[in-house]
């Protein structure tokens, strides 16, 4: 079966930005049981790409799911029939002539790559990315992350293990904590990209 | 580039408080939907004002948590209220605007916002 749709029309009614297809699909892993999600954006001018890269070590798929993940009608949960997800983030990337790659196997994990061809003009913006990591951090307290954000020759990188070590049990989403959590990805974000919108 | 440093003095800060909040059953927790039809309708800056209103008006026995699909999607985004020894009330449409009028009058004041409800939008 094809599934044909207007890309146009998904882009503006549905996902606009990047960032929030990485929301979506970190929160697949999460529903696996992930006990660490790596989140990796790497944006590359000299290679004209932007990748994302989100690894987990939750569950996995059998070879029966995989070979239905990206078909928008096949979904593992159970109150609704369709699982746009997946099927979203792959018809973003390979809109800019990118690509799009999954594996996964039972027991061991998943692993999502999406290549983004930065100057092509159906390119979505990265977006609100800090946005997307900051609210995975501190309401996903029983899952840990690990963020890098590469630009060019410069990144950073955000890990829970360490913040959750030298916190000794105070919770992430204490007013200060979370409010910390956002500086700490919007000064490093800056001085990474040089405040570059992406 | 920020480093970790300033962490330490927080958790210093945020354990010398009196009362630190725990989980228990009397906790009223405020769910919002975050699966793809959420996250597509707006969700994310919903999640974000009603965390940012609860901390600020210092709600203590309030938790703002997230959740997968709901199975309403045409109605995210989605906040549900469940206090304990009350029924659950199950607020669609949501906008960050909405949000604060349903912690002030739900929240604070004990009056659901009856217009924002799922009930509401049936009829």
């Amino acid at each position: 079966m094809t599934f044909r749709v207007s890309w146009k029309d998904t882009n503006k009614a549905m996902m606009p930005e990047i960032s929030l297809n990485v929301l979506d699909v970190a929160e697949n892993s999460i529903r696996a049981e992930a006990s660490l999600v790596e989140i990796l954006v790497t944006i590359d001018l000299e290679e004209n790409m932007l990748k994302v890269q989100i690894i987990d070590d939750g569950k996995g798929m059998t070879k029966e799911q995989m070979a239905k993940v990206t078909d928008p009608f096949f979904t593992t949960r159970t109150t609704r029939k369709v699982g746009l997800g997946i099927p979203f983030f792959k018809l973003a990337a390979e809109a800019t002539g990118g690509s799009f790659q999954i594996e996964s196997e039972v027991g061991k994990g998943t692993k999502v790559t999406t290549i983004f061809k930065l100057d092509h003009i159906d390119r979505m913006p990265l977006g609100d990315i800090n946005s997307t990591i900051h609210t995975l951090v501190v309401y996903n307290p029983q899952t840990d992350f690990l963020y890098r954000y590469t630009y060019g020759q410069e990144s950073f990188e955000l890990d829970t293990r360490q913040i959750k070590e030298i916190l000794g049990g105070v919770p992430l989403d204490a007013p200060e904590v979370s409010a910390y959590i956002k500086e700490y990805l919007d000064e490093n974000k800056s001085e990474t990209d040089g405040g570059a919108i992406v | 580039m920020k480093s970790l440093e300033e962490l330490n003095a927080i958790r210093n800060k945020v354990k010398g408080r009196v009362g630190m909040r725990a989980e228990d059953e009397n906790q009223t927790r405020v769910v919002v939907g975050m699966a793809t039809c959420g996250i597509a309708a707006g969700a994310r800056p919903v999640l974000n004002a009603m965390a940012k209103l609860v901390a600020d008006k210092q709600l203590e026995n309030v938790a703002v948590v997230q959740t997968g699909c709901i199975g309403l999607c045409r109605y995210e985004p989605i906040v549900e209220i469940l206090e304990p020894g009350k029924e659950k009330v199950t607020y669609v449409h949501m906008t960050a605007e909405k949000a604060e009028q349903v912690v002030d009058q739900h929240l604070v004041k004990g009056n659901p916002v009856v217009k924002f409800t799922l009930g509401a939008a049936e009829k």
